[in-house]
């Protein structure tokens, strides 16, 4: 069966005009490990409308598998297996709950497909707060560290491991930094904007048009250089070397055949290669951030240790 | 003002258009639907609709989204009232009296107190969206952390109204819900508390699990193990299918105070909608006439915490609309809608996209009436359900909770969790333990917890915060308010005796 469809895979390749022609792949089910609305969701979802209308998948599934930060979501991807083609959502907050929540599997014990987007985190301050840039708030924070509050989501999260490297790069201990968690995008624009806490932080596109709009002050963002068309400093520039990408990616089975991982790879490459997924990463305000397979796995595993080591310098892990 | 009822007229212009007619009524009906399903909430729905809508106009899209919401809110009650099954956390002080209620052949007129009442709720609610959001969105920004904490213990009060008779076991019901609140990560620390290394365990237990195991899963078994020795019946129908004159006049007061209740909490980014249902109820029994019909299905406890439901679902759109501030989960993904037409919702978004906000503000005004008229002659229709014989009503009571609990998460530890507790509200119910306080230390509980350490954090330690009116007033109000709720009944009581 396989091989026959291999032999019209190639009958197709020799007639096709334009690019080599990728089989269908039927029944897909793609897991994302979080509530819908978030950002593994929304990935998904594009996913799901992209692959469909190039013709690269059908009859495409999104299952939402919220909880524990998504740990819930990829052990059971992990130890459930299915008869059709399924895919994992993942991504750096994925990577901050697997070691905080002590989970069982990691992404180890997936296959790596690609990274996909990505979102920078710029830091933020109320329109009237007293710190017009990024050195007058680490002056304030290295004379005395407990008096800025940093808002941020659930401990581990990617806004911790923000603030975390920027008090690493100012040369003050992580462990002194006063984290308030504040658990959704809503409750922290207004806790900065109402200046209930002193710094806030989100990806990029949830904070873009408070930004715009002058109701909140970037300080700086977590991008290695300026974003085209976005008018926030770097903290590389500031001097401060904090490089942060929250990065989405998906994952496939660890145990796929050789042919099936090629299959799913040459559908992945032509989705992020069209116009309509470039045009539907940009309009939510992400970068797009594709990294093949080979190259994509070293990351995973260096994102983990890079994680691991900050938790402890934080606090969070013994 | 004269500007913004210009821009609102605009807006009718826009929402009256047929092909939005129509978007606003599909909408309403389907959120109508979600709202009876048990696990199935308008995110979701919201969520599975995007990829379908792309090829809709923004404004269709919003309009429709905008009656899904609304209708949602409508749905919730009618399950809450007729099952004993709360389809989400802003419908289970309904369940209380509406479903007492209901087992008192007055379902038809719990059901309309409710439909009408949301529809004058969100009818005003809209309006004070329209007029008044700027002045709403900054007095929500006065809120932060110890704001919250007054406000948590002002809810708290609430608990009062529904320990019942007996003071040790409305006591014990309600530690059991702090402790099942305590269950999960602490956010300030990360570290896991109670969760016997479950990994489902880490986000807590969700309050409609608990919600529906003690109310429709107890309520059902206990009925099972009572069905041989005693024929209690359960009327669909007693008497008239429409309100009485009393049933109005002890209503329309309760809708206007949840109203105002409902509104202001629900705009504030933490503010939610079970501490405004708590609220009202609390507030409702202590201005009704007959207090100790609480409990026993009074029209007062039906209509006023349904009212502040609705109310806070237009104020969870007031900050969305404003400032692009999402307040809620159904926010959230409407935001992301928002993004995917290449909206930037906030601030901007009434100068940029004028036709599309106020469009979607007057086709609200409109999905109210349409609610209104979908659920108005249903109520007769829903009643008829009652008369299903009872093992099998309270067979399909069973499955249906059992299947919106599952759709929760999609995770089987919830099915499990949802039995464990339904046992225990079996057995409650037995020892005649009530469970409403219960749940009102699960849902307040873990706020009212972390809000004051965020508020200490942020203070570093220094309480005063909590009680110094100069730089804290209203947190400081708040709690005093709270205090004259608990102290003044206690004295006056005192100088009766």
């Amino acid at each position: 069966m396989k091989k026959s469809m291999t032999i019209v895979a190639a009958a197709a390749l020799a007639f096709a005009s334009a690019g080599p022609a990728v089989a269908e792949i039927k029944r897909l089910e793609i897991t994302a490990p979080a509530a819908a609305g978030g950002g593994y969701d929304q990935n998904a979802r594009i996913m799901q409308q992209v692959l469909q209308k190039e013709g690269l998948a059908s009859g495409i599934q999104v299952v939402n598998q919220p909880g524990a930060g998504g740990t819930i979501g990829l052990a059971n991807y992990v130890n459930n297996k299915k008869r059709t083609p399924t895919l994992l959502m993942g991504g750096l907050a994925l990577v901050g709950a697997i070691i905080t929540n002590k989970s069982t599997v990691s992404f180890e014990d997936t296959y790596p497909l690609a990274r996909l987007s990505a979102d920078y985190q710029p830091i933020v301050v109320a329109a009237d707060s007293p710190y017009k840039t990024v050195e007058d708030l680490i002056a304030k924070f290295k004379a005395d560290p407990g008096s800025i509050s940093w808002g941020g989501s659930g401990p581990g999260s990617t806004d911790h491991m923000l603030y975390g490297l920027l008090a690493k790069a100012a040369g003050v201990e992580p462990s002194k930094i006063n984290y308030v968690v504040l658990t959704s995008g809503g409750e922290m624009l207004s806790g900065v904007m109402g200046g209930h806490v002193t710094v806030g932080t989100g990806g990029y596109s949830e904070l873009s048009a408070q930004i715009n709009a002058g109701k909140v002050r970037a300080l700086a963002i977590s991008s290695p250089e300026r974003l085209p068309g976005i008018d926030i400093p770097t903290f590389k520039e500031k001097g401060y070397d904090v490089n942060l990408v929250n990065w989405r990616a998906v994952f496939a089975p660890k145990d796929l055949k050789a042919e099936e991982k090629q299959e799913l790879e040459q559908a992945i490459d032509k989705m992020v290669k069209s116009e309509d997924w470039k045009a539907a990463v940009k309009q939510r305000g992400w970068s797009d951030a594709y990294m093949p397979p080979a190259e994509f796995a070293a990351f995973v595993k260096q994102e983990h240790v890079r994680a691991e080591g900050l938790f402890k310098e934080l606090g969070l892990l013994k | 003002m004269m500007e913004t009822l210009q821009s609102l007229l605009q807006g009718f212009s826009v929402s009256l258009d047929p092909m939005n007619l129509l978007w606003a009524a599909i909408g309403v009906t389907v959120g109508t639907a979600i709202g009876v399903l048990p696990g199935i909430g308008p995110s979701l729905t919201v969520a599975l609709l995007l990829p379908v809508t792309t090829a809709l106009e923004p404004t269709a899209a919003f309009i429709m989204f905008g009656g899904i919401y609304y209708g949602a809110m409508y749905g919730g009650s009618t399950t809450s009232i007729l099952l004993n099954t709360p389809g989400e956390s802003g419908a289970i002080v309904t369940a209380i009296d509406g479903h007492a209620m209901a087992r008192k052949g007055r379902g038809a007129q719990a059901l309309a107190t409710a439909a009408i009442g949301s529809f004058v709720a969100g009818t005003i609610a809209t309006l004070a969206m329209t007029f008044v959001a700027p002045a709403m969105v900054s007095f929500a920004l006065l809120f932060g952390p110890a704001e919250y904490f007054g406000l948590m213990v002002l809810a708290f009060v609430t608990v009062t109204a529904v320990l019942g008779e007996n003071l040790a076991l409305g006591m014990a019901s309600l530690m059991l819900g702090l402790t099942l609140g305590l269950v999960g990560i602490d956010n300030q620390t990360g570290a896991a508390r109670l969760t016997f290394g479950i990994p489902e365990l880490l986000d807590g237990i969700d309050v409609v699990i608990v919600a529906v195991g003690l109310f429709a899963i107890g309520e059902a078994l206990y009925q099972v193990s009572r069905y041989r020795h005693e024929k209690e019946e359960i009327y669909a129908l007693k008497g008239s299918l429409w309100m009485s004159r009393e049933d109005w006049s002890r209503s329309w007061k309760p809708w206007l105070r949840g109203t105002a209740i409902g509104f202001p909490i629900g705009s504030l980014p933490a503010g939610g909608s079970e501490i405004p249902t708590f609220l009202s109820y609390v507030v409702e029994k202590r201005l009704a006439k007959k207090p100790e019909e609480f409990g026993h299905g009074a029209i007062e406890a039906v209509a006023g915490p349904e009212a502040a439901n609705n109310a806070s679902a237009a104020g969870v759109l007031t900050p969305l609309l404003a400032l692009g501030l999402p307040t809620s989960a159904t926010a959230a993904i409407m935001l992301a809608a928002f993004q995917q037409y290449g909206l930037q919702p906030g601030p901007l978004l009434f100068e940029n996209d004028p036709q599309l906000v106020w469009g979607m503000i007057a086709s609200l005004y409109i999905g109210n009436v349409f609610l209104l008229l979908l659920n108005l002659p249903m109520a007769g229709m829903w009643v008829k359900l009652l008369l299903v014989p009872k093992p099998w009503l309270y067979g399909g009571i069973l499955a249906f909770a059992t299947l919106g609990a599952y759709s929760l998460n999609n995770n089987i530890v919830d099915l499990v969790l949802l039995w464990i507790i339904g046992i225990g509200g079996l057995g409650m119910r037995l020892l005649n333990v009530p469970v409403a306080p219960c749940i009102v230390g699960l849902i307040l509980g873990p706020m009212a917890e972390q809000h004051f350490r965020r508020a200490l954090a942020i203070s570093q330690g220094d309480l005063s915060v909590f009680y110094n009116p100069m730089t804290h007033p209203l947190a400081v109000s708040l709690l005093v308010i709270a205090i004259a709720f608990l102290v003044t009944p206690m004295l006056l009581r005192l100088r009766r005796a």
